[in-house]
């Protein structure tokens, strides 16, 4: 049997995402906590790449491993002494953690793997033209999304209005 | 393009799970945040894989893994924005000592 090179990098990808999501959840240092998540998100990109989506893929590497996790690493900073560790899980609750991500996986995989659409070959529509993007977000016609992106900007607004008054001085 | 569909479907249900299991388990208000991009993450997976493999000649998935990565940006924001201004309060995040912002 041959392995093509595409089968190697998704081994990677999803080993990659499968390992260090379980540790982002597992580890007791919030900072590590927060690098294994910038891993899983990176190995995400991989996947759009892999799939043939560039432009979320650097979406994703913009937004999430740029933005996102610079909030997150100067808010562990600023709550959190170096060296700290979290607080041992009690039992309790690591049981129900597991019970519910253990049935949540069996229930999901059952459904996946037994029903899932036989679909092996993707019909490979090739890498999505920039223009085509622009316009499709841009555009008011059916399958266009103007709307979605006003209220999206609308929320960002909002966002960054609550943010400030939120976080200001008193 | 030789992956059945199913194995991405696998790898992000996982992703989902270990998120559920983080939200549910942690204590410190960081960390649940952590395991919301994580779930949120997986969804967005899921959408693009769906979009890719099922319906390639349109985009609905693509746009909506776009806006879902803005909501998830704002919502971090925000999130962030309250996390902090807690600790300026009560010195801590931990979700047992939150009952404190009732007065």
């Amino acid at each position: 049997m041959d392995i093509s090179v595409s089968q190697i990098i998704f081994g990677i990808l999803a080993v990659m995402i499968v390992a260090f999501s379980v540790m982002t959840v597992t580890t007791r240092r919030v900072l590590r906590s927060a690098t294994y998540l910038l891993f899983v998100l990176l190995a995400t990109a991989g996947i759009y790449l892999m799939l043939d989506y560039h432009f979320l893929a650097a979406v994703q590497v913009t937004v999430y491993a740029g933005g996102i996790l610079v909030l997150f690493i100067f808010s562990i900073f600023l709550t959190s002494h170096a060296g700290d560790k979290l607080e041992k899980i009690p039992v309790k609750k690591t049981l129900a953690g597991i019970t519910a991500a253990v049935l949540g996986i069996g229930v999901c995989l059952y459904v996946v793997l037994k029903n899932g659409i036989k679909i092996t070959e993707a019909v490979s529509g090739g890498e999505i033209d920039m223009k085509h993007i622009g316009i499709t977000l841009m555009g008011t016609e059916k399958y266009q999304y103007l709307l979605p992106f006003e209220a999206i900007s609308i929320l960002l607004l909002a966002c960054i209005i609550g943010g400030i008054m939120i976080a200001r001085k008193r | 393009m030789d992956i059945p569909m199913e194995l991405y479907l696998v790898v992000s249900t996982i992703m989902f799970f270990a998120g559920v299991y983080g939200f549910i388990s942690r204590r410190n208000t960081l960390t649940i945040l952590i395991s919301l991009e994580l779930i949120l993450n997986a969804v967005d997976i899921n959408f693009v894989v769906f979009n890719r493999f099922l319906y390639p000649e349109q985009m609905e998935g693509f746009f909506f893994t776009l806006f879902a990565i803005a909501v998830s940006a704002a919502e971090t924001a925000v999130a962030i924005a309250i996390i902090i201004n807690i600790y300026r309060n009560i010195q801590n995040i931990d979700i047992k000592n939150l009952n404190k912002m009732k007065n």
